[in-house]
């Protein structure tokens, strides 16, 4: 585990490691693999600003009920006092008076403290609960507002600390920490106010104590800042693992992988077991100083005060009541150290938080978004353009080469090649999952980062080989792409591709969870269902990459009556291995090291003896005779 | 989506008493139970040394300093700070005492509950989201630790402290003692209505708390179809309205939180004003002296902290129990292998080579609804010895279910199935997976270098092993290419592969150990038709010695089994060589080239027209 830095420390070519970031390999200084993105000097308290200032106002009035409340409170010693020093000899005199005055005095007071201990506990919570609401949100929306490459490297696990363990230790700050730090504020301006007022020499020394304090409180909040950083990450890293080890469960299982499993999360665990040991060590050694500085400053106070009082410089009254009041000044230092630690641990995970907002999508929405033309000829299919487009991960390494490109408007148009060829990346332009390093991606003339997302979503739609499913129904599933979908449209998309019959055969049919019992959906059904999501969403252009793999031959075959019916006059993009769906292309690209080396109609290609056609030949071999 | 669209039928809370519940961390914390013992009598020290300081305080000042006794003063002050340090060391020690234990208590739960989560049936992963196990073992924990370190000590130390300080009370004047104990009995009854109500708000925020950890989960998992489909906005809404419901469960608990913290307030001070009142009148009758009534309730405001407190530690312990349940509900689901206790070893000798064989295997889905016919109803197949079997099957067949029992992902519910004669029920699970490899449908590939995912199909394999294994699957020539080749690490945390990539490495993992029983779903499915067409010549190369069973969906992939099973209606309805089953299975022909089924009636020819019709005619 390599521990964290501070943002000074990072050299930095690291600094601007939040644009396209590449899926390159994870090297010792990579801010992803330590967890530690980069985050602006104060990113962290600027956050905590940002989030309370909405609830200012609130903010206020919790701190103004916790300041009555602890007026209420401390009436009672004084009501006590009154009540020995009038009411006892009133009511000698029988005189009732005070004492009823005592009484209802008191009962006001307890009443009114049980009253504002309650509507500050309200108050307080929602402040907190307000602001850890928005802190969630904004950590969501902004996840999902950055780009592919940045998830393909930060893990679920990570985001997942970020959203949980990370907010929660913001909640402990707001929830306790406001009570702690108004208590020990007020508890110390009250009685060094008296200590003042008692003798100011007595004052002075109580104020001079309070230097090395600060110094230990200096050097705490420094200490409990690297450790709490480094439990963060090593949270993080454990959930990482965990979450890892869950969702392959089958794997894990089926290669005997829990021995193993249990060794390597054990290093995990246990590397946060000591930075977790650690944290609660740097309070024990704070609780340790701060407590033996105070205890020291007190009795060098007291034998100063005494010695004045042998020498007649002092009343005994004043240091008496001197004494009192010191030991009551150090008493809030450990709630003073509760307070920095729940501080600490916040702003650790702030910071953590902080960075990740601070990452930009590299896929940014644009500000001023222009809208698709209206198409003449009323088709809905559309012209893909792209003009001098290169791409290159940022380590290096140029992916596409600068070419050009026009698809016609409503022309199927399969891309083919061996494993890194380039027809992953070219889709991933075209659906705008990556922004090209150079030249533009048009739809109809329009350049893709013009569009706002709904009108670019309208535009290009992809399916990919992984149909992964989410929590919910199977109608929901499929209407992804249109939530507003009636019932019958969802059917029609699910027919259409084949896909009704199996739904239909669930316990409650389209409102089965896929979750929940009986929602055990195949592979192959599951890329059914990911293909009705196309249906539906009825692009203008639609890519399928590698979106048939684990369909059968009468799947693939319902898949292409599909393209040819539902989807007629719709621009199509098929990247696919097996070259069925090649058969209904009205044109293919064959790419090779990112360069478009044959492009023609299947028939052009199969008699040109190149590429295309051995490939098209081994495939006929692979068929049935 | 609902707050609990994503929980589990059994992670309904069952009303449990807290102590119980607290209670059985017991056994995690019984190694540090030295520590935590000595912590509280430390805190019960510390306190003690707290109380000492003012009396020593009130001694110099009324004895050597009023005296102005110099070497009395010297002495007062030599004690103080003796006492001073005293009590330092003593908070210090108590969280040092404390500190490591408890950071090993969280670590032990954790890694028990991960432990577990390993062994667990891979049914169980299926009913529950990763989000709600994770947030067991992250907040749920940290919430243990805590309470461990500081409710449990002071609930102990505050309860010691006001007992004490009742006994004085009485003590001191038993008629105004029992004026300020009065509100005990409605305190009590409040509390432990405050209990019962809270409990239930924490659990289901704690569980809501889960449910957004599953969506975050998901929100990652799917990022592709989220972007594809732009919405990730509608994801964020779901979030939100997920948040939102948090808030109000979080709100719901501060209001009955404010409200027990009032009560708690109110009705001491209540009592101590009646006492004060009723202790003046006595003082003024001369029943009473003042310094008794100053001494008093000075006692009964000393113990206002400590009863003060009682309110969150209550509803600190409240959670911990919540959160002590949520754990345990895990951990006590019984492992896979604790069915398997009473199972016979198996029998000695060397089994005598017999393939693998189904006979009359049934299989449901212990979560399938009541009345749905199962997934497999009798399959019976025999792989002989050293054969290749292609199993085909329309989608959703059951071809996958199939392949899941013979690892024992999951337990056939009926019938037998044999590995060289062996029942794999009989073999140690750890045994059997060691006999049989499998290559999943989805290629996982763990966090780790591209050399370790391969090994681990076989940790005895060497170097050259793995090499022989990736050209096996045609990886070799890729994983070379890659930045630091075979010392790549991939995965989540490492480069991202293609589908094809990852699954070459998955089919590398499966052969990397020689396996005497192979198991592949699909294996080639991501493949273009080059690479495909290598790698089954190098498959076939170790299919020759194997006894595979392989799920197919195309013709290239059939040819490389010996034989063919089509897997229909939950049975096994035909075995036999492709061209045979071309030629007498409608169902097998259709499934390998698309042609419509004989005697599928009218429809057989299918207008091009009526392209949904077909598509459901095709389906059937």
């Amino acid at each position: 585990m390599t521990t964290t830095t501070t943002a000074a420390g990072r050299p930095p070519e690291d600094s601007d490691a939040d644009a396209a970031a590449p899926p390159g390999p994870p090297t010792a200084g990579d801010p992803f693999d330590r967890d530690v993105l980069p985050t602006p000097k104060g990113a962290s308290l600027a956050l905590l600003r940002s989030l309370l200032r909405p609830y200012a106002a609130r903010g206020r009035l919790t701190v103004v009920l916790l300041l009555l409340q602890q007026a209420a409170v401390q009436a009672g010693p004084l009501l006590v006092a009154y009540a020995i020093d009038h009411a006892v000899p009133a009511l000698r005199a029988h005189d009732h008076g005070p004492l009823l005055a005592v009484g209802a005095g008191y009962l006001a007071c307890a009443l009114a403290a049980g009253a504002l201990q309650y509507g500050f506990t309200r108050s307080c919570a929602r402040v907190s609960q307000d602001v850890l609401r928005d802190l969630r949100g904004r950590i969501f929306r902004h996840a999902q507002a950055l780009s592919l490459d940045f998830h393909e490297r930060y893990t679920s696990g990570r985001l997942i600390s970020r959203s949980t363990t990370d907010v929660e230790s913001l909640r402990e700050l707001l929830n306790d920490g406001l009570q702690e730090l108004v208590g020990v504020v007020l508890s110390i301006v009250y009685v060094t106010a008296m200590l003042l007022y008692l003798d100011w020499g007595l004052g002075a020394a109580a104020v001079l104590s309070a230097g090395p304090l600060l110094l230990f409180i200096r050097s705490y909040r420094r200490r409990s800042k690297r450790v709490y950083a480094r439990r963060s990450t090593a949270i993080a890293a454990v959930i990482v693992k965990f979450a890892e080890t869950l969702n392959g469960i089958r794997p894990v299982q089926a290669f005997r992988r829990e021995r193993p499993n249990d060794a390597a999360f054990g290093r995990l665990n246990r590397v946060h077991e000591r930075v977790n040991g650690s944290a609660t060590l740097e309070m024990a050694r704070y609780v340790l100083l701060s407590r033996t500085a105070a205890n020291i400053a007190v009795a060098a106070i007291v034998l100063w005060g005494a010695s004045r009082v042998a020498t007649g410089s002092l009343a005994l009254g004043v240091l008496a009541a001197a004494v009192l009041y010191l030991r009551r000044l150090y008493d809030p230092i450990d709630r003073l150290g509760m307070f920095l630690n729940a501080y600490q641990s916040a702003a650790a995970s702030l910071e953590k938080v902080a960075g990740l907002l601070a990452q930009r999508p590299a896929v940014p929405e644009p500000a001023t978004p222009v809208p698709l033309p209206e198409r003449a000829d009323g088709r809905p299919g559309r012209e893909v353009t792209f003009s001098g487009v290169h791409f290159a991960y940022r380590t290096g390494g140029e992916v596409l080469p600068r070419f050009d490109l026009t698809l016609a408007a409503g022309k199927t148009v399969a891309v083919v090649g061996s494993t890194g060829a380039g027809k992953s990346t070219l889709a991933k332009l075209l659906a705008r999952f990556y922004d090209p390093t150079g030249g533009r991606v048009l739809l109809d003339g329009v350049d893709l980062r013009d569009l706002s997302t709904t009108e670019l979503r309208r535009g290009v739609v992809m399916v990919t080989q992984e149909a992964f499913l989410f929590s919910g129904t199977v109608a929901e599933n499929i209407a992804i792409g249109r939530p507003e979908a009636p019932r019958a449209e969802i059917e029609r998309a699910a027919r259409a591709i084949g896909a009704h019959d199996f739904i239909a055969a669930l316990p409650e049919g389209y409102d089965t969870d896929v979750r929940k019992r009986g929602g055990r959906i195949s592979a192959g059904q599951r890329q059914l269902v990911g293909f009705a999501r196309a249906l539906l969403a009825d692009p203008a252009v639609l890519i399928l990459d590698e979106a048939t793999s684990s369909l059968d031959i009468p799947g693939e075959r319902a898949v292409q009556r599909a393209m040819h019916t539902v989807l007629r006059d719709r621009t199509a993009v098929v990247i696919a291995h097996r070259l069925s769906t090649v058969e209904i292309a009205d044109r293919v690209l064959v790419m090779s090291h990112g360069r478009l080396v044959e492009d023609g109609t299947p028939a052009e290609l199969i008699g040109n003896k190149g590429e295309f056609a051995s490939l098209h030949e081994a495939w006929r071999d692979s068929l049935v005779q | 989506m609902s707050d609990d669209a994503h929980r589990p039928e059994s992670a309904v809370p069952t009303p449990r008493s807290p102590v119980r519940s607290l209670l059985r961390l017991w056994p995690y914390v019984r190694p540090v139970r030295a520590r935590l013992a000595g912590a509280a009598g430390v805190a019960v020290l510390a306190s003690g040394t707290g109380l000492l300081i003012p009396l020593v305080l009130k001694w110099l000042v009324d004895g050597p300093v009023a005296e102005r006794d110099a070497a009395g003063i010297w002495l007062g002050g030599g004690i103080l700070l003796l006492l001073g340090l005293a009590e330092a060391g003593l908070f210090g020690l108590r969280r040092w005492l404390v500190a490591r234990p408890l950071a090993s208590v969280e670590a032990a739960m954790r890694a028990a509950l991960y432990r577990h989560l390993q062994r667990l049936p891979v049914a169980f992963h299926d009913r529950w989201p990763t989000g709600q196990l994770l947030s067991r073992g992250t907040t749920d924990l940290q919430l243990l630790r805590m309470f461990l370190a500081f409710p449990l000590t002071f609930l102990f130390v505050n309860g010691v402290t006001i007992l004490a300080g009742c006994a004085i009370l009485l003590a001191q004047r038993w008629s105004l003692g029992l004026v300020l104990l009065a509100p005990i009995v409605p305190l009590v009854v409040l509390c432990s209505v405050f209990e019962a109500k809270y409990s239930v708000a924490a659990r289901r925020s704690q569980d809501q708390v889960g449910d957004l950890t599953t969506l975050v989960e998901e929100a990652v998992l799917g990022i592709r179809i989220i972007k594809g489909f732009g919405r990730h906005r509608a994801q964020a809404r779901a979030y939100t309205a997920l948040t939102h419901e948090l808030r109000a469960t979080e709100l719901h608990k501060a209001r009955l939180l404010a409200a027990i913290w009032g009560v708690i307030t109110v009705l001491p001070e209540t009592a101590i004003g009646a006492a004060l009142i009723l202790g003046t009148v006595q003082v003024a009758d001369g029943d009473l002296s003042a310094g008794t009534l100053v001494a008093f309730l000075s006692t009964a405001l000393a113990l206002r902290w400590p009863v003060e407190s009682i309110g969150f530690l209550l509803a600190i312990s409240n959670e911990s129990a919540t959160a002590a349940d949520r754990y345990f509900e895990v951990m006590d689901v019984p492992e896979a292998d604790a069915a398997d206790a009473s199972v016979l070893p198996a029998a000695p000798g060397a089994p005598a080579p017999d393939g693998l064989a189904f006979t009359g295997v049934e299989f449901r889905y212990p979560d399938a609804p009541a009345g749905a016919p199962p997934t497999l109803r009798g399959v019976d197949l025999h792989v002989r010895p050293g054969e290749t079997m292609a199993l085909v099957g329309a989608t959703g067949s059951g071809k996958t279910t199939l392949t899941a029992l013979v690892p024992r992902l999951y337990d056939a519910t009926g019938g037998r199935i044999t590995l060289d004669g062996r029942d794999i029920m009989t073999l140690p699970r750890d045994e059997l997976r060691s006999l049989v490899a499998v290559a999943f449908e989805e290629p996982t590939l763990f966090s780790a270098t591209a050399a370790e995912n391969v090994l681990m199909g076989g940790e005895e394999a060497d170097g050259d092993g793995v090499r022989r294994a990736l050209r096996v699957a045609q990886a070799h020539e890729f994983v070379a290419a890659l930045p630091q080749a075979e010392h790549t690490q991939v995965g989540e945390q490492g480069l991202s592969l293609s589908g094809g990539q990852r699954q070459r490495l998955a089919l590398a993992r499966a052969v990397v150990g020689s396996p005497r029983f192979l198991v592949l779903d699909d294996p080639l499915s991501a493949l273009d038709v080059h690479t495909e067409a290598r790698v089954e010549a190098a498959l076939r190369e170790v299919l020759a010695t194997t006894t595979a069973l392989i799920v197919a969906h195309r013709p290239s992939t059939v040819l490389l089994a010996d034989r063919v099973a089509l897997l229909s209606g939950g049975r096994i309805t035909a075995v036999g060589t492709h061209q045979q089953l071309l030629r007498e299975s409608a169902e097998y022909a259709h499934l390998m080239s698309g042609a419509d089924p004989a005697g599928a009636g009218p429809s057989s020819a299918p207008s091009p027209a009526d392209p949904a019709r077909t598509a459901e005619e095709t389906e059937r």
